[in-house]
């Protein structure tokens, strides 16, 4: 590997330099589309490449590669957004695009933007391309080592499915109030999903993994072996599985990745858009209680190497620790820029995007409670009849009236105290706002997910995580088939 | 507000005639990296969007969307690749990242194009291609007039997430080293409403929305915000239920998803792949008698409509079930030759499925049903295609006695799909959803309700 560069240089390289641009050329484009009628104008470039190798059926079923790159321009005036892209980042096209992007506001006086470079936030990944990071044939041999694995667990796997996605994303962003932001953010991830069938029954299974930075994480102490295990355990526990219960019950979520209930009974309601709108049950709710006192929930893009974290948020704001509920008490919402001015508040680096062709808006990075008191052991044995439900496949929210789905994908019955049966896959449901009131017991077994979330909100997907430890919720809804 | 002209810079015989040859290039540089065989796709789009809240203007979007994607072929040997970018210059490294690609993947005895005797011969005119050269100030107008018939329907809306009106239209060419090249011109608008009631329970949200290929097609600004209005208000006080076995009605609306989750375990991958419920059910009874489900890729303005499909076999119009029984699975070149079976003309999916009408509207759905679920929303992904169990997070209303009692919310319905259309009592006749696929509401005998 070369040294590693600076993620602006290599912004810079990547995405101004190879059409002859310089950041003057980004001031006029800026001064062009900035003019006194507007509260603020922003332009973003950005290239993103991607590979992405699957294998099916023991062999290298396909390959792909992409390149997607181009600017979007917005200008801003009071809640108005006016919105254009383009896929050249070249002069005439940027001015083009800032010409339909700020009739928005009709004609006003230019007002001219002198961009500065702010201080470099410490980068949380390496700048480098993960693409690069592995050669193919060594690429292609960790899928077949992952296939091979999963196959010798257990004779009663009939197909495996090894997906590994790397993505090289470059960024620069200039906007109106000075911020020269740029981010180089490398993405890794593999998935393994395996078909188990034994007496004419067939059941899936899957895991996977991943992080910002190269794909030598998977390689590290055999991790992507592991998804292969983890992936046929699950699958041959589903092949015992009995009909789930359904009803209201307690209900103990395992540790990491069933923290996809925060980011859907409480997350997504705490995005600033939502809220500055009024169109979320949590609107207008700071400083009271949300939550049991055994609650604290964070939304922390700071995470070195996390698939959901970011040096600087897609606005050039640098990422931060958001405390959202601290103690059962709502302390804060998590905003972009355009919210936070709206508002009368500080962005915090929440501001993302999908792509350039994309309106940024707030939304969530790494989404966490904080470890309790509970010992994971005292929590199970605390129940005396109820479900224990440890992966989970995704969920759901109605942000307005709160209601919240998410859907287990390995769960057990818990009867006097202790994991009996496995029982199939069954949504849970609830009410965001209260559920985390009846949190009784909360883990000191915090963890995070593995890296493989993906969250949707108006169109638009981003990688984000969740994590949380073993928590005991008293009275949710199962919708199992058992009444 | 200032208006955009036309958007796009060519006439559509101009840019169809541009990216035809663009996909010939793409073949040709193809052959000239040694490719044995190749098969490019290339798409030019543009549009409109603009959402209106409160009766302010939020926000005003000009997209403009360029694709290429090229599969080549060194033998049994594959490789893809695509960019945004439309240049001679990226046309060549997207064909030699390609051909990289294919250096690395394994011999696939069943990879490869599709027969050259399937291939489309001539490219049927589908009239899909309307665009409607609306202006910004225009499109902000629709969209105010659409919101404010929502917000005046009812004095319990009381805020708004807005009105959306977006307009593209596109050209999209596809063409193989078998000879085969066409494509056509594609247009698409619609109109969505999104608002909130608020009364002493809480707050609701509901929307509705139109689409169509000509914008004469649509519904009216005022149509459709007053039926997001009514949608919205019906909601409020909403209450859970007890945990029951009850029957469950599907709003045609819902309904939709029911004939995704069909699609889903007759589509070529899951069948080969052992990972669908709905294996080796070919020619055995899926649904009771009744029950026809036909497609037509062929419909004029069709939302799903396409002559060719993504692998340019020429598509046509059949049966996926009739008298109940499952006549066709839905299969790609690749998945037809693992199965031994020739293709549907599916690659890129099922265009336009309409379910047979039955002859009981909605009300008369509901008096058939007495006392039972009719569900208007589902949440999550709790639809499991391996084994077909499926547990849903679920709003609609409660029915005694033929009539809506009360809205419900915060519940799930759970079964097992298999079960569901066994299960299926009676198809409605109020085709009341947009979209390509169409289908009156379906009443399903029991399912688990689970709440308080």
């Amino acid at each position: 590997m070369s040294t590693i560069q600076p993620a602006f240089d290599i912004a810079t390289q990547t995405l101004l330099e190879p059409t002859g641009l310089g950041l003057p050329d980004l001031e006029r484009v800026l001064d062009r589309l900035m003019t006194s009628r507007l509260d603020a104008a922003e332009v973003y470039c950005e290239s993103t490449r991607l590979e992405s190798w699957m294998l099916e059926d023991g062999i290298i079923r396909e390959g792909a590669f992409s390149i997607e790159q181009g600017a979007g321009l917005r200008a801003m005036a009071g809640e108005k957004t006016g919105f254009a892209f383009t896929d050249e980042i070249q002069l005439a096209g940027l001015l083009e695009a800032a010409d339909a992007a700020r009739a928005i506001a009709g004609s006003g006086e230019t007002r001219h933007v002198a961009l500065r470079r702010s201080g470099e936030a410490p980068p949380l990944y390496p700048a480098l391309n993960p693409l690069a990071s592995l050669d193919e044939a060594t690429k292609v041999e960790l899928l077949r080592r992952v296939d091979a694995e999963a196959r010798a667990q257990d004779p009663r796997v009939t197909q495996v499915i090894v997906n590994l996605v790397a993505a090289y994303d470059v960024m620069l962003v200039a906007a109106s109030d000075g911020t020269l932001g740029s981010d180089v953010r490398p993405l890794v991830r593999m998935n393994c999903n395996v078909i188990v069938e034994a007496n004419g029954r067939r059941e899936q299974g899957s895991a996977g993994g991943g992080a910002r930075g190269p794909l030598g994480f998977l390689i590290e102490g055999d991790r992507a072996l592991g998804f292969a295990r983890e992936a046929v355990r699950q699958a041959l526990v589903n092949l015992e599985a009995v009909d789930a219960p359904a009803g209201t019950m307690t209900v103990v979520l395992g540790p990491g990745w069933p923290g996809v209930l925060l980011h859907e009974a409480v997350g997504h309601g705490l995005e600033g858009d939502f809220n500055r709108k009024g169109t979320s049950a949590f609107a207008g709710r700071i400083g009271e209680r949300v939550a049991s006192p055994l609650c604290t929930v964070v939304d922390d893009g700071t995470l070195p190497g996390r698939r959901g974290s970011l040096s600087v948020d897609d606005e050039g704001t640098p990422s931060q620790c958001n405390v959202l509920i601290e103690n059962g008490i709502l302390r804060g919402y998590m905003q972009d820029k355009m919210n936070a001015r709206l508002t009368g508040v500080a962005p915090t680096g929440n501001g993302r995007r999908e792509s350039y062709a994309h309106l940024p808006m707030p939304r969530m990075t790494n989404t966490y409670m904080l470890a309790g008191p509970h010992r994971p052991e005292e929590i199970i044995a605390s129940v005396d009849r109820g479900l224990y439900a440890v992966n989970f496949g995704g969920g759901q929210v109605d942000i307005t009236s709160g209601k919240f789905v998410f859907s287990a994908s390995e769960a057990y019955l818990i009867e006097q105290g202790r994991i009996t049966r496995p029982v199939k896959g069954a949504t849970l449901v609830g009410n965001g706002p209260d559920v985390l009131t009846r949190v009784s017991m909360v883990g000191s077994d915090l963890q995070l997910d593995a890296g493989v979330g993906s969250c949707g909100k108006e169109g638009q997907t981003v990688p984000v995580g969740v994590g949380q430890p073993t928590l005991r919720v008293d009275d949710l809804t199962v919708g199992g088939t058992q009444a | 507000m200032t208006q955009r002209q036309a958007p796009e810079a060519l006439a559509p015989d101009e840019r169809l005639a541009r990216l035809h040859q663009v996909v010939r290039d793409l073949l040709t540089e193809a052959r000239r990296q040694g490719a044995s065989a190749a098969e490019a796709g290339v798409s030019s789009d543009q549009g409109l969007g603009v959402t209106v809240r409160l009766g302010e203007v939020e926000t005003v979007e000009h997209t403009r969307d360029n694709g290429l994607g090229v599969t080549v072929y060194f033998g049994q040997h594959k490789g893809s690749a695509s960019t945004s970018d439309l240049s001679l210059q990226a046309l060549r490294d997207t064909v030699r990242a390609a051909c990289n690609i294919a250096r690395y993947t394994s011999a696939d005895p069943y990879a490869g194009l599709a027969d050259p005797d399937l291939l489309a011969r001539d490219i049927p005119a589908l009239d899909l291609h309307h665009p409607w050269p609306i202006s910004a100030a225009d499109a902000v107008e629709h969209a105010r007039a659409c919101e404010a018939a929502a917000r005046a329907h009812d004095a319990r809306i009381t805020n708004s997430e807005g009105a959306t009106l977006d307009t593209h239209q596109g050209v999209f060419v596809y063409g193989n080293s078998h000879g085969f090249l066409g494509g056509y011109p594609t247009s698409r608008h619609s109109l969505s409403c999104a608002v909130i009631g608020e009364d002493d329970a809480g707050m609701q949200r509901d929307y509705w929305y139109t689409t169509a290929r000509a914008a004469g097609d649509m519904e009216s600004p005022a149509a459709v915000g007053r039926r997001a209005a009514e949608r919205t208000v019906a909601r409020l006080g909403a209450r859970r239920l007890g945990t029951r076995q009850a029957p469950v009605l599907f709003r045609s609306d819902i309904a939709v998803g029911l004939l995704r989750s069909l699609v889903g375990a007759i589509r070529g991958p899951a069948l080969y792949r052992r990972a669908s419920f709905l294996l080796d059910a070919l020619g055995t009874p899926v649904f009771p008698d009744f029950v026809r489900i036909h497609e037509d890729p062929l419909k004029p303005r069709g939302l799903g409509s396409s002559p060719f499909d993504d692998e340019g076999v020429a598509t046509r119009a059949r049966d996926l079930v009739a008298g109940g029984t499952l006549h066709s699975y839905v299969l790609d070149s690749y998945s037809a030759r693992r199965l031994g079976t020739q293709t549907t003309g599916n690659a890129g999916g099922v265009r336009n499925l309409t379910v047979d009408p039955g002859e009981l509207d909605l009300t008369g759905l509901l008096r058939e049903m007495n006392s039972g679920l009719l569900v208007t929303e589902l949440m999550g992904q709790g639809v499991n295609l391996v084994t077909g169990d499926y547990s849903r997070g679920a709003a609609g209303f409660w029915v005694e006695n033929g009539e809506i009692a009360f809205p419900v919310e915060e519940i799930t319905i759970a079964g097992n799909l298999r079960d569901m259309f066994r299960g299926l009592v009676a198809v409605g006749r109020d085709m009341d959803n947009p979209g390509s696929f169409r289908t009156g509401s379906w009443l399903i005998e029991a399912m688990t309700i689970a709440g308080e």
